[in-house]
């Protein structure tokens, strides 16, 4: 670690000597330098520094925290974040708007098809194209199945953060089945590209309808049962109750969005309050939660799933027929027979591909309620085919800004149950 | 498999052997060890992005990685015989996989699992090392943005295959020099020369 | 145009620039000086009440000649109203403004990213340090113009002063103690820490030179 500073301050480590070797005190024996710790009975502690990550099971990702202990007692924690820095935003700028489209699966790569919606929503406000009906419904149904997988990820590996296996079984064998349909449909488990700027990648296959409903019918009872082993579950209400706590003032102070804010009790969903995609025309309830500590939003996220059917199914019985794409070929590639058969087709094909679509100069900021919190796309236009800035408002990373906070005083157990509540992903905090 | 209860015990008397064979084998020890090795790796996941969740959903309920002897997942380097990295590797996490690689005790093995861990992917961008083998040594690329479950399953075969060709003989399959902090594995000449763009991310970003 | 505009002229006058639409949201332009007197008005204000802060960002735009400048998107949550105010920070001056931590927690990993992005400084803010990038970082702020996509250096030697990192050289008391007192700190520390000084990277290998 280099040399010693010889700055006035005395800030050299406690716990080492000059020479950087660990120092022991004797147990029973008070701190000779007097100044450090609690000195308690003739005992002397001193405060103990972990590290947790960024290669750890329990932060979710390549997260790493260090801990400065009083006993099991956390002091303080300071996330250290970026190990997954890749940048997403610089390499935007030199990718026309439906070239962002795949990096947008990877940036929360547990919901990517509610990404693509956000980014596709961000670019069509920018060039003001209005998307068709059925367009909007079947994005609704993106985004919501995307939910439910985010969701359903956090409840298995949360649970197993607090020593449950089974949910884990369960919620994933669950998503495998969710992850057949986004596969029939996008032709990608994972990273999906579904939109397009002005429409979609493709329509739903034979089969998606009727294998969604199952999913529909079949999902509550999957909760059913995880509820019942973990709702009423001492254990885990004991691990979960009063940790974590994050007041109403706090959560809005802290820009919390997402579960995270609705489990502190603050009404404040991006579907209710900017509905974007016709979302004020579907019956569902955001549920609020009073207490705002990790039991809240464990419910809060639980809730949120229950709803997400509800809206799916209403998604489905509403379907229209029509169209998917807006009718305008200098946004939406025209079909590939009509490409090499035409040549008015092929030059619209080759302009496309070649220069991009060109949006004109301004700005556009657009949010859409992810599984994480409000994910937020942000476009700046200088009028060329590729965005002067493309910036993502991370859910996730503002979330997990307030760890510091809700951790403090809490053991060290908690702060795994309090991280795992913030349900971050590092793709995304880190982008 | 090729373990047989083979042996003739001392003075050639053969109902003693039919007595005795069951608890008698011959077989090379490269294969004994190899087979042994191979059926029973533990891995570190070294999960970082996207292909993470891929490789949960491979070690979860559906395509269940316990079927190869490797459900038992480290995370500790030094219990581990393979260093499994699924997902990017920016530059700030180089110097951990590196720690973690040296952690590892031989015999180890390298999965480097989708786009990004092998080639840099589609970031091919300042923050991102270009394929992980510019930092750690790779036994097995396993392609894919990110790798099906099944393609991974794939992946650990062909690794198996790997481990199954070894022999104990040839000291220098397990030798291994520590690189001291800051130290490059490959000669600089050639860490360019691998981080070059190809294929059509060389169009892609051609006004960068 | 949302009414905001008017009221902030009414009590700040000459210190709110121009104000334009875009694709349906305002953006008002704000003095750099009275920034966080103005965001902080917004957020009290009886009548304005943007008590939430959406996102704290900076833009940079390809034409050289133009500023950089400083976004923060509002939003009421009691109002359901949006605003989009902004600060230009011309490039020939200090890339300085006031931190808004003091009015939203929030804040304070949104404007580390903006540092260690654009190299903007905000002033007050309890713990500006790198945090995309780590904190011997020297190539520049990647978010700018003049970075290139790739970096400045070569592949081997963006890697080779990437493993100069030592992966402990993050979990010292030291540091802990640092992201309290940073303020505290003497000057001439507080300016190596600022320039990442936590690991010495012996100088070798060259430049990229194919851009």
């Amino acid at each position: 670690m280099g040399e010693k500073r010889t700055v006035g301050l005395d800030l050299a480590t406690p716990g080492m000597d000059a020479s950087g070797q660990p120092v022991r005190v004797p147990l029973g024996v008070a701190d000779p330098r007097g100044e450090i710790g609690d000195v308690e009975g003739g005992i002397g502690t001193e405060h103990l520094l972990l590290n947790m990550g960024p290669q750890h099971p329990a932060t979710h990702g390549v997260l790493r925290l260090v801990v400065e202990l009083d006993g099991e007692v956390v002091v303080r924690v300071i996330p250290h974040i970026g190990y997954l820095h890749s940048g997403f935003e610089k390499l935007g700028e030199y990718r026309f708007y439906n070239q962002i489209i795949p990096l947008t699966d990877r940036t929360d790569y547990l919901a990517p098809m509610a990404n693509n919606v956000c980014l596709a929503m961000g670019a069509e406000k920018l060039m003001g194209i209005e998307i068709t009906e059925r367009c909007k419904v079947l994005r609704v149904i993106a985004c919501e199945m995307s939910r439910i997988i985010s969701h359903l990820v956090w409840l298995g590996t949360t649970a197993v953060d607090l020593g449950a296996f089974t949910p884990f079984l369960w919620t994933f064998q669950e998503r495998e089945r969710m992850y057949d349909l986004q596969e029939a449909w996008t032709g990608a488990r994972l990273t999906t590209s579904l939109t397009r700027v002005g429409g979609l990648m493709a329509d739903i296959p034979e089969g998606f309808e009727e294998g969604l409903r199952k999913c529909c019918k079949r999902l509550p009872k999957v909760l059913d049962e995880a509820e019942r082993m973990l709702t009423n579950s001492a254990i885990w209400c004991a691990r979960t109750q009063g940790i974590g706590v994050l007041s109403a003032e706090d959560a809005i102070n802290f820009s919390m969005s997402g579960p995270m804010i609705r489990a502190s009790g603050v009404d404040y969903d991006v579907r209710k309050d900017r509905p974007y995609l016709d979302y004020e025309t579907y019956d569902f309830e955001v549920p609020i939660g009073e207490n705002g500590d990790v039991y809240d939003r464990y419910l809060v996220r639980l809730v949120e799933m229950r709803q997400s059917v509800r809206i799916l199914e209403q998604a489905l019985d509403r379907l229209p027929d029509g169209p998917i794409n807006v009718d305008d070929p200098r946004v939406i590639l025209p079909p590939k027979t009509a490409a090499m058969n035409d040549m008015e087709s092929m030059i619209f094909h080759f302009k496309q591909v070649m220069e991009g679509v060109r949006a004109p100069a301004g700005e556009a900021y657009v949010a859409i309620e992810n599984g994480k919190g409000e994910l937020g796309t942000y476009f700046v236009s200088d009028g060329t085919a590729k965005p002067v800035r493309w910036r993502i408002r991370p859910p996730s990373f503002i979330n997990l800004s307030a760890l510091p906070k809700m951790a403090e005083g809490h053991l060290i157990a908690d702060l795994i149950a309090i991280n795992a509540s913030v349900d971050i992903v590092m793709g995304e905090i880190d982008r | 498999m090729g373990v047989k209860p083979v042996g003739t015990a001392p003075g050639g008397d053969n109902a003693i052997v039919t007595q005795m064979s069951p608890n008698w084998i011959t077989t090379r020890l490269d294969f004994l060890v190899n087979w042994a090795r191979a059926n029973s790796l533990w891995p570190m996941p070294f999960g970082t992005a996207c292909c993470a969740i891929e490789f949960m959903a491979t070690a979860a309920s559906r395509f269940d990685i316990s079927r190869f002897g490797m459900e038992r997942l480290g995370y500790s380097p030094r219990q581990a015989d393979v260093l499994l990295c699924a997902g990017r590797l920016p530059f700030k996490l180089a110097p951990v996989i590196r720690r973690i690689y040296d952690q590892m005790p031989q015999p180890k093995w390298v999965i480097s699992m989708g786009a990004c861990a092998s080639s840099g992917g589609i970031f091919d961008t300042y923050a991102m090392t270009q394929g992980i083998d510019t930092v750690v040594p790779v036994d097995v690329y396993v392609p894919g943005c990110p790798p099906r479950p099944e393609g991974l399953l794939y992946g650990i075969l062909l690794l198996h295959k790997k481990i199954k060709g070894e022999t104990m003989v040839d000291k220098a399959i397990r030798e291994e020099e520590v690189l001291r902090r800051g130290a490059l594995r490959l000669p600089p000449e050639l860490i360019d020369e691998v981080s070059e763009p190809f294929g059509n991310s060389v169009h892609q970003t051609r006004s960068a | 145009m949302n009414p905001s505009v008017e009221a902030l002229r009414r009590e700040f006058g000459d210190k709110i620039g121009r104000a334009l639409e875009s694709c349906g949201d305002t953006i008002v332009y704000v003095d750099v000086g009275s920034a966080r007197e103005i965001l902080g008005w917004l957020k009290d204000a009886p009548d304005q009440e943007y008590n939430y802060l959406i996102d704290v960002t900076a833009v940079e735009y390809r034409d050289p000649e133009l500023p950089l400048e400083v976004v923060y998107l509002l939003f009421s949550l009691r109002r359901k109203v949006q605003l989009c105010v902004k600060i230009s920070l011309p490039k020939d001056a200090k890339l300085e403004v006031d931190s808004v931590v003091p009015l939203w927690q929030g804040a304070n990993w949104l404007e580390r990213e903006v540092f260690d992005m654009f190299g903007i400084t905000f002033r007050e803010h309890p713990d500006l340090r790198r945090i995309l990038m780590w904190e011997t970082y020297s190539e520049g702020y990647p978010l700018r113009k003049d970075f290139p996509l790739r970096g400045r250096l070569s592949r081997a030697e963006q890697v080779r002063r990437a493993l100069h990192a030592n992966p402990e050289a993050h979990y010292s008391l030291e540091e802990l103690s640092i992201a309290e007192a940073y303020n505290d700190l003497p000057e001439d520390m507080r300016r190596r820490l600022a320039s990442g000084e936590r690991d010495e990277i012996p100088e070798a290998g060259g430049k990229r030179t194919d851009g």
